[in-house]
């Protein structure tokens, strides 16, 4: 048994209680959600924290997924499990579903959460790609109220680096309803059930009524310092019908826009060409959903 | 096929195992469950890096850490004289470095304190200061003549190499090859794997300094060896020691090595005067603990035009990591490798063999592969493929061509061993029909018209188990003999002792039924005991699959020496000579007058009661046995496994496996399916995920099941079995070893699939493991090895 460094530990009542708790213990203190990267890492100390913020009990305030006007809103501290199942979801964001069935394993989509894998910003991470695909924004709550909203691009800074201050916490994820007819679709090659990706795509299309795509977006995982997005493909794909060629082309914008490094779950070579592979995958399957 | 309990067999067939409802309702005992008063626990600090010298070690911070009772370092067991250790293979292993780390994770020092938490916050506070030399990682250079010197504790060491082996007949595989038709070569590796069972490795130590008495709680495979070896290093008496090995979370050879953690906690509790737990965590199993494999080959083939295989010749570097700790019988360095020359009829064959020493983690244990044979039958199995390949012969039809006939055995190889009993035709013919061979191979030819990948892949196995007669084999000087005591009790019910030790076998449950067989005891009226010294009858332990070849035989043995005494009883109980009696299983009775019989029941009271036995004959009812094999038990196999392979992303999806087997006589088939549903499910791993990777500075790519991927259900298919049964004529119920044929015969047979699948592509060979990237990369002609 693998066990961390001393800590102290203080289960939060209310969202301002965890952000007051947090503002008071600074960089020592850190959040805890479905733990599942956190907790191991700190058994390999790897990542030692003098306080930890258990945030589990506030998922009552927390998790939810609601549709409000135009916006999908998902509560930070929902679990993998319940955007898994959830049939809403599935019905306007099938990507959702896709991602969610291969993520893990059910016992850490019992527990682990969609603020959590966000925050972990690991650059493999597949709900970074999801949020990115759909051009989601997160919401940011710091002391006293405070609010702010940010882009995924902004959300992610680095690896395992966010926007999220010291005193703040991810409280939700936006994700913009369009008029357009949508589609959308995730791929993962990994090396194992439950394994990180070796290289993941997510696509989403929007189809206006003249039957061309009035906007696309393309996110990858594993290829670069963080989940990215391809503004490229975006303006490559808008304005055009939907065909083979447009995905080859597609395909071969996200081959040499990513950055991927050669590692034990691949060759740069080969995740370059699973970027290509995964984005014509998702993409043909995108639009064919927007056909129902 | 669903197995119950309603009609148990008395003797062989079909019953759910004794052991499983402790296990399934969470009542198993292993060693992290022993708890003891007043027990303390251990923490071992261990190298950062792969090859260092060790300038100065500060242990005072840690000492005053409260809750912390010691802090041993190598140069505290130097003054006991404890700071090495013998290795299994006649080497020697650091128990904490004392001048040189030589692999990371090796062990450094170590912290005794009241807690787990309290031990391993005192690591943090053990400042090291090391020197840090250029390590030997490309086992490629390891004989360089500029390679840094690992083993400069050995004296007059001035390079790497550890031994060179040889088998065969170098001059006449020569002349064989120098004529042949055909000659097919190939470069191939089996990488480093580990057994990672589920439990780790650990022991609690409990030292009882009046009596002078150790008490052993551990995870060993093998308890006697353990204790007669502690005796020995740590100059204890062997009677004072008991070494217990509770139940067991797997072993795969992983557990048949002594550790220097095992020695820690003996240390740590005599220097404490308190019992003393030492659990290693998986990251520490993973980097220090006993690997596998790790065999860079360079096969040869040698055929006629027409398909007859006439020799095979192989040229194997062997990693050995930073000590020479393979177990494996004192004559055998590569284990039974020589079995290389696969199930074929050969004319010649030879291998040369060079082990060196690396800065990696020391070990070349079993890992189900029954000393090497993993290696062997991976080496030929390939080899034969592609001499297929070169030939443009079925697979299938090539290996048909040249299996050794079943007149020709006893057969004995080219290398020396001589096979028992073997009938491979009908086996191999049945794997096929089981396949549908000649359907699936019209799919493939349909599917690759379209571009499809589909692959066949075929692999026969002949493996050598049950190690093994004594003459031949000791491990450090101990015989590979094992013992087995059974008393009946007076009501009948039995207990057997056995020196082998489960580690999720079912020992209690087959040996139940080898004896159940003999005796006519119901097996649930016998109790295993297995795996405390103090309670059970010497022996070497259970790997290679020795445990049924070997104890299995003395289980049998040892019942029919018992049913020869209570022969003698029935005969004064039924007033007629012995020779008038006849033994229906379960009772002696008169002959030509059945309603004349006592029975076995009847027979153990009238041991243990009143009134006068046969003269000469004492009471009770129990006898004791020490089996020395005559040889090794040889059984065989015929795997077929069907894949189909994504082209876009190459991943590899294991669509069907079909596994036949023939372990000669079968004691529960519910027990051995599950054996090989285990192996194949191993094989998978191997084949297309597993790698013990280390990066040119010697840091361990492996050292957590994030990184060290092992298989799940989703990896692999229903598994397809079948059998054919071709008994020992040597073991005394004809019956061979099966544990590891599975994790031996499958990972050729997906290997095989795959480079069939990628024909379109040219490729003829890519290296373990086939993860989607090798494969992709070998489609592009670039596969290389992965070490």
């Amino acid at each position: 048994m693998q066990v961390p460094a001393p800590f102290e530990y203080e289960r939060a009542t209310s969202v301002d209680q965890a952000i007051g708790l947090l503002e008071r213990l600074g960089g020592s203190a850190r959040l805890v959600a479905g733990g599942h990267s956190l907790l191991p890492m700190m058994k390999l100390r790897l990542a030692n924290f003098e306080y930890l913020i258990d945030i589990n009990d506030l998922h009552a305030e927390l998790g939810y997924i609601r549709f409000e006007g135009a916006e999908v809103r998902i509560g930070a501290l929902t679990r993998h499990r319940e955007l898994l199942e959830s049939d809403e979801l599935a019905a306007v964001f099938p990507i959702f579903r896709d991602a969610e069935r291969v993520i893990a394993d059910p016992i850490v989509r019992n527990r682990g959460t969609l603020g959590g894998s966000l925050c972990q910003a690991d650059p493999s991470e597949d709900l970074s790609a999801v949020c990115t695909t759909l051009d989601a924004s997160c919401v940011i709550r710091g002391p006293g109220g405070a609010q702010r909203v940010v882009s995924m691009e902004q959300f992610h800074v680095g690896p395992y680096e966010t926007a999220v201050a010291e005193n703040e916490i991810l409280t939700e994820i936006r994700f913009p309803f369009k008029p357009d007819l949508c589609g959308s679709a995730y791929a993962k090659v990994e090396r194992r059930a439950g394994d990180w990706a070796v290289v993941s795509a997510g696509s989403a299309v929007w189809i206006g009524g003249d039957g061309t795509i009035v906007d696309a977006r393309v996110g990858l995982a594993a290829v670069g310092p963080n989940t990215t997005g391809i503004p490229e493909i975006s303006a490559a794909l808008r304005g055009r019908e939907p065909s083979e060629e447009l995905y080859e082309t597609a395909g071969a914008i996200a081959a040499h826009s990513c950055e991927p490094v050669t590692d034990q779950r691949g060759s740069a070579d080969y995740k370059r060409h699973l970027a290509n592979e995964l984005t014509r995958r998702t993409l043909r399957r995108a639009v064919e959903r927007t056909r129902g | 096929m669903t197995t119950t309990n309603d009609q148990k067999p008395i003797g062989y067939g079909r019953m759910l195992r004794k052991e499983d409802p402790r296990f399934l309702r969470g009542r198993g005992r292993y060693t992290d469950d022993v708890q003891l008063p007043g027990m303390l626990h251990l923490a071992i600090l261990r190298s950062p890096f792969a090859h260092a010298r060790i300038v100065s070690v500060d242990t005072s911070a840690a000492e005053a850490l409260p809750g912390v009772k010691a802090v041993v370092t190598g140069a505290k067991l130097a003054e006991l004289g404890l700071a090495w250790m013998p290795t299994l293979s006649n080497d020697v292993q650091a128990v904490l470095a004392t001048d040189k780390v030589r692999f990371q994770g090796q062990e450094v020092a170590f912290v005794v304190a009241e807690d787990r938490y309290q031990a391993r916050d005192a690591l943090e506070l053990i400042d090291v200061e090391y020197d840090v030399l250029d390590p030997v990682i490309d086992v490629r250079k390891a004989l360089a003549p500029d390679a840094p010197l690992i083993r400069d504790d050995l004296q007059g060491k001035t390079n790497n190499h550890v031994f060179d082996w040889e088998t065969g007949d170098a001059d006449e595989t020569e002349r064989v090859f120098a004529s042949a038709d055909v000659v097919v070569q190939q470069d191939i590796v089996y990488p480093r794997v580990h057994p990672a069972p589920m439990e780790t490795c650990g022991a609690v130590a409990d030292f009882d300094p009046v009596e002078g008495r150790l008490k052993l709680w551990s995870t060993t495979q093998a308890p006697h060896a353990h204790r007669t070896l502690y005796a020995i290093v740590a100059g204890l008496p062997e009677h004072k020691i008991q070494v217990i090995s509770p139940d067991l979370g797997g072993g795969f050879g992983n557990k048949v090595p002594i550790y220097p953690g095992y020695v820690c906690a003996i240390v740590g509790s005599i220097v404490t005067g308190k019992p003393v737990k030492w659990m290693e965590d998986r990251s520490e199993n993973l980097v220090s603990t006993g690997f596998a494999r790790d065999y860079i080959m360079r096969g040869e083939i040698a055929a006629t035009r027409d398909g007859r295989i006439l020799a095979i010749r192989t040229n194997v570097l062997a990693d050995h990591g930073a000590f020479n700790g393979t177990a494996a019988p004192v004559k055998y360095p590569a284990g039974f490798f020589g079995v290389f020359t696969g199930s074929y009829d050969l004319q010649a064959a030879y291998c040369k063999m060079t082990a060196v020493y690396t800065n990696k983690a020391p070990g070349g244990v079993a890992y189900a592969c029954s000393f090497r044979i993993t290696e062997a039958v991976y080496l030929v199995e390939r080899i034969v493929d592609c001499l297929a390949d070169e030939l443009g012969m079925d697979p299938a039809e090539l290996r048909l061509k040249n299996f050794i006939r079943p007149e020709q055995f006893p057969y004995t190889t080219k290398t020396g061993w001589v096979y028992d009993s073997g009938d491979y035709e009908p086996t191999m013919r049945l794997a096929m029909d089981l396949a549908g061979y000649g359907e699936l191979r019209r799919e493939q030819a349909e599917k690759r018209a379209r571009g499809e990948l589909m692959g066949i892949g075929i692999a026969f196995f002949t493996e050598a188990v049950g190690a093994g007669p004594r003459k031949d084999m000791d491990i450090l000087g101990l015989g590979m003999a094992d013992g087995c005591e059974l008393r009946v009790h007076p009501t009948g019910k039995a207990v057997v002792r056995l020196s082998v030790q489960t580690q999720g076998q079912g020992h209690e449950t087959t040996f139940a039924q080898i004896v159940a067989e003999e005796l006519g005891i119901p097996p649930d009226d016998i109790d295993v005991l297995h795996g405390d010294t103090d309670n059970t009858p010497f022996g070497l332990g259970t790997y290679g699959s020795r445990s049924t070849p070997v104890s299995g035989a003395a289980a049998a043995l040892v019942a029919r020496k018992v049913r020869d005494k209570a022969q003698l009883i029935a005969s004064a109980m039924l007033e007629v000579t012995v020779a008038d009696l006849e033994w229906i299983k379960g009772s002696f009775q008169v002959k030509g007058d059945p309603g004349r019989a006592v029975t076995i029941q009847e027979i153990a009271m009238r041991a243990h009661g009143a009134g006068d036995l046969p003269d000469g004959l004492e009471g009770a009812l129990e006898a004791q046995i020490c089996y020395n094999p005559s040889n090794l038990t040889y059984p065989h196999g015929a795997y077929i496994c069907v894949v189909d392979i994504d082209p876009g992303t190459a991943e590899v999806k294991v669509r069907r496996f079909i596994a036949v087997d023939d372990c000669g006589t079968r004691i529960n088939p519910m027990i051995i399916e599950g054996q090989v549903h285990g192996g194949l499910t191993d094989g998978v791993g191997m084949a297309l995920m597993e790698m013990i990777a280390f990066d040119e500075d010697g840091n361990c790519l492996g050292a957590s099941l994030m990184d060290y991927l092992i298989p799940t259900a989703l990896e692999v298919p229903d598994w397809e079995t079948g059998f054919t049964v071709t008994p020992s004529p040597h073991h005394p119920i004809g019956a061979k070893g099966v544990g590891e044929s599975a994790t031996v015969g499958s990972p050729p047979a997906i290997v095989n699939a795959v480079m069939d699948a990628l024909k379109p592509y040219g490729v003829r060979h890519a290296d373990m493991p086939l993860t989607p990237s090798r494969v992709w990369e070998a489609m592009r002609g670039r596969s290389t090895p992965p070490i």
